[in-house]
């Protein structure tokens, strides 16, 4: 992102990134995680749960800013998200 | 903090054989997970938003009691972790009020579909709406009795198919904020499923409220509404919310009918206050029990 | 457990019977009434409002009588002791709660001020025409108890006995007087309140995390919670288990619905209750129940001054009925007679329960108000003429 004038604190942001967990036996295969994530992190995989459908599965791990949108968005709460404390990215990348 | 996470996780992965623990699980019934929701429907979303909103309101989960009616969505009581009743069709609101009048600190969420409140319960809605009992009234309406097989509600737009108006429906549909105003209703909020963030604050703004609120969900269902008027699954319900909805808050009630594959006028319209029932019961009991001595 | 002394009027009173059925039921410590307004019971509320505030009790007219139902079963589950009243048109409106009521197993009383039907009826006069309806009025398999008070008195005593048979059975309990006894004004004797035994509610006393809300105890009496006390329990009007969960197959339709029944049927010698009077050597025996009760006692004296050998068998509960009573009875006496302000509920079951061994003489009254003493005598003595010219003895009986 091309910041035009730049914050004086810029260097102390620190931007979440978030840990998907799927409850990959409770997806009904809505798709709405999918379709909402605002990063793309998620997308419907090939593989079957118990009960015949396609869960999700997390295609872009590292995009995840945390925002807990799929968390919500989920009927069946079958996936929910984590902080994820390994991770700083304290500047932006150019 | 990690050791008590992995005590929990432990104890649900007895009951549910899973090995995630999902942050809501202490407020729902997991030995009863999955719930018996079709896939996309928006029940769950209300569900998520209710529990989200329980904990963001800061109010202690013993001392709310849930009450559903029959339908769809009156399966809510039996899925989340409260003091919760099943009651008769379209009488959830009576039976929330003989609990509110019995015990006045408790804090009654009536949790129902649009046919269960409005339809067979319209005359309760309106009647605890006008003497404005303490209660949070969430109604999700998916314009269809779904239970039982796609029938038309009040609630369903007019043309719209449905098993019981398979020529199109032929009567105008309720508009359910609409009659919450008119009847006295102290908060009066429509969300969707798909908003769900602001379905949230809604439904925390309304717990911290004293008086008689309504929340209304329009959720997709693609099971029936959906697939009786062709308009695919609940990815396409949301994705026509994601399209259709214009957010107008203090909008006039009036003004928020909803047609065939219309906009959907979305916000809170009312957020005013009026003395509730035991407010003005227990004023009434007090001049009574002073004229007695 | 005793009653609370502050809603015992203790004394001798000369109240109306609507009044006692109200200081019956603050007397055995009810504290939230709902109604909804019907001609015949209408006293009862005011009674209660005069007396409500000074208690802490609490009232709510609902906007029909359906609702009314619903909010005294949500607040049984506050842990009130609820009541409501109403008449015949109201009675047919609550039979779904009263199923409802059954199957969630909340204690509460309604009292059924009987008015003349069918419909619309005449509100303002008496009948029993809802007997039949207070036992197999709501849809599917149940059991109930029934009082039938015959005079102001009665109205005191036995509305504080419903309270106490719906708290032991966990059960609602229905109350069927008449608009004769309601508004009859008669003297009434409240006993002080350490006379007054009250049965209190059976609670669960275990952690929170182990509650279950239909776990039923020997006698197939389930403990009962309070909301908001921490148990989180579900329960549902489905068919269900322990838990409350529903549960929608034959197997859990017969466990959850057969100790429905057979918590009171098995119980029904405890139960049930009746007074007899001069039946030892009765041929004779008028069945009677509710305000009948005095035209049949004065009409059962009549006859034995002229010479008839009869007694009489008054039903202080209707329901369950006391078939075993009955049975025994029908072996020794040689006919019933039963006379009912209707036309023709309970004689049915005294001439089920008498198996064929007694002639039954139903003397109706579905459409002459309140029963008199000379068509009970009248039938009292073809009864008896009958039952001798079969004997082939014609005596003056």
């Amino acid at each position: 992102m091309k910041l035009w004038r730049k914050p004086f604190d810029a260097d102390t942001i620190k931007i979440p990134r978030g840990e998907i967990h799927i409850i990959k036996d409770r997806c009904k295969g809505c798709s709405f995680c999918v379709e909402y994530c605002p990063k793309d992190v998620l997308e419907m995989s090939e593989e079957f749960n118990a009960k015949g459908y396609h869960p999700p599965f997390v295609a872009r791990p590292d995009d995840c800013l945390e925002c807990h949108l799929c968390e919500m968005l989920c009927p069946e709460f079958a996936l929910f998200v984590t902080l994820r404390e390994d991770v700083t990215v304290g500047k932006e990348e150019k | 903090m990690a050791t008590a996470k992995t005590a929990k996780a432990e104890e649900v992965k007895k009951t549910t054989g899973l090995e995630e623990i999902h942050p809501m699980e202490d407020l729902l019934r997991m030995d009863r997970m999955p719930h018996i929701w079709c896939p996309s429907c928006g029940i769950g979303l209300a569900v998520t938003a209710f529990t989200a909103a329980l904990e963001k309101a800061g109010l202690d989960p013993n001392m709310v009691s849930i009450v559903s009616g029959i339908g769809c969505t009156g399966r809510v009581a039996g899925y989340v972790k409260l003091d919760s009743f099943h009651t008769t069709h379209g009488r959830p609101i009576a039976f929330a009020t003989g609990i509110k009048v019995g015990n006045p600190k408790l804090k009654v969420v009536v949790f129902s579909g649009d046919g269960d409140l409005i339809a067979i319960g319209g005359n309760h809605f309106i009647h605890a709406a006008r003497r404005n009992i303490d209660m949070l009234v969430i109604c999700v309406n998916n314009f269809i009795y779904a239970m039982t097989g796609g029938q038309v509600a009040p609630t369903t737009p007019l043309t719209a198919f449905a098993t019981t108006s398979p020529y199109g429906c032929v009567e105008p549909p309720f508009n359910i904020p609409y009659i919450a105003d008119s009847s006295g209703a102290v908060y009066v909020a429509r969300w969707t499923a798909l908003h769900i963030r602001r379905l949230t604050k809604s439904i925390t703004e309304a717990l911290q409220k004293t008086g008689f609120s309504v929340v209304e969900v329009i959720s997709p269902c693609a099971m029936y509404y959906g697939r009786t008027n062709r308009l695919g699954d609940g990815l396409d319900l949301m994705r026509f919310y994601h399209d259709n909805v214009e957010i107008r808050h203090g909008e006039d009630t009036k003004n928020l009918d909803i047609g065939f594959q219309t906009k959907i006028v979305c916000g809170t319209f009312v957020n005013r206050d009026r003395p509730s029932y035991m407010e003005r019961y227990n004023e009434w009991a007090a001049k009574a029990k002073g004229a007695t001595k | 457990m005793k009653a609370d002394p502050k809603g015992v009027l203790t004394g001798s009173h000369t109240l109306l019977g609507n009044h006692a059925c109200a200081e019956g039921a603050l007397a055995a410590g009810c504290r939230f009434l709902g109604i909804y307004p019907i001609v015949p019971a209408l006293e009862v509320s005011q009674r209660y409002l005069e007396r409500a505030p000074a208690l802490d009790a609490t009232f709510i007219q609902m906007e029909d009588e359906v609702s009314v139902l619903a909010a005294v079963l949500g607040a049984s589950w506050t842990g009130k002791r609820a009541m409501t009243v109403t008449s015949g048109p109201g009675m047919s409106l609550m039979m779904e709660h009263l199923g409802l009521g059954v199957m969630l197993e909340t204690p509460c009383v309604i009292v059924d001020v009987q008015m003349t039907g069918p419909g619309l009826g005449i509100p303002t006069r008496p009948a029993q025409g809802d007997i039949m309806q207070s036992r197999w009025g709501s849809h599917g398999d149940y059991e109930v108890i029934a009082f039938a008070p015959s005079s102001p008195q009665e109205m005191f005593d036995y509305t504080v006995k419903a309270f106490n048979m719906a708290e032991r059975y966990r059960t609602p309990v229905a109350v069927m007087a008449d608009e004769y006894v309601a508004h009859l004004e008669e003297t009434v004797t409240i006993p002080p309140a350490d006379q007054i035994v009250i049965e209190p509610r059976r609670y669960y006393n275990g952690p929170p995390g182990k509650y279950l809300p239909f776990k039923r105890d020997k006698d197939m009496v389930p403990p009962m919670v309070d909301i908001g006390q921490g148990y989180r329990f579900h329960v549902t009007g489905l068919t269900h288990d322990d838990r409350g969960y529903p549960i929608m197959f034959e197997e859990c339709q017969e466990y959850n619905v057969h100790p429905l029944v057979r918590k009171i049927r098995d119980y029904a010698d405890t139960i049930v209750e009746v007074q007899e009077a001069r039946t030892e050597d009765a041929a004779i025996i008028v069945v009677s129940y509710g305000s009948t009760t005095r035209a049949a006692l004065k009409a059962v004296e009549q006859a034995r001054a002229s010479g008839v050998k009869v007694g009489s068998l008054k039903l202080v509960t209707v329901w369950p009925f006391p078939e075993k009573r009955v049975a025994e009875l029908a072996k020794q006496a040689k006919a019933f007679v039963v006379p009912e302000m209707n036309f023709g509920q309970i004689v049915n079951e005294v001439e089920r329960c008498s198996y064929g061994e007694a002639n039954v003489f139903f003397v109706p009254h579905g459409d002459k108000g309140v029963e008199n003493t000379d068509d009970i005598l009248a039938a009292i003595n073809r009864a008896a003429h009958e039952s001798a010219v079969k004997d082939g003895v014609i005596e003056g009986v």
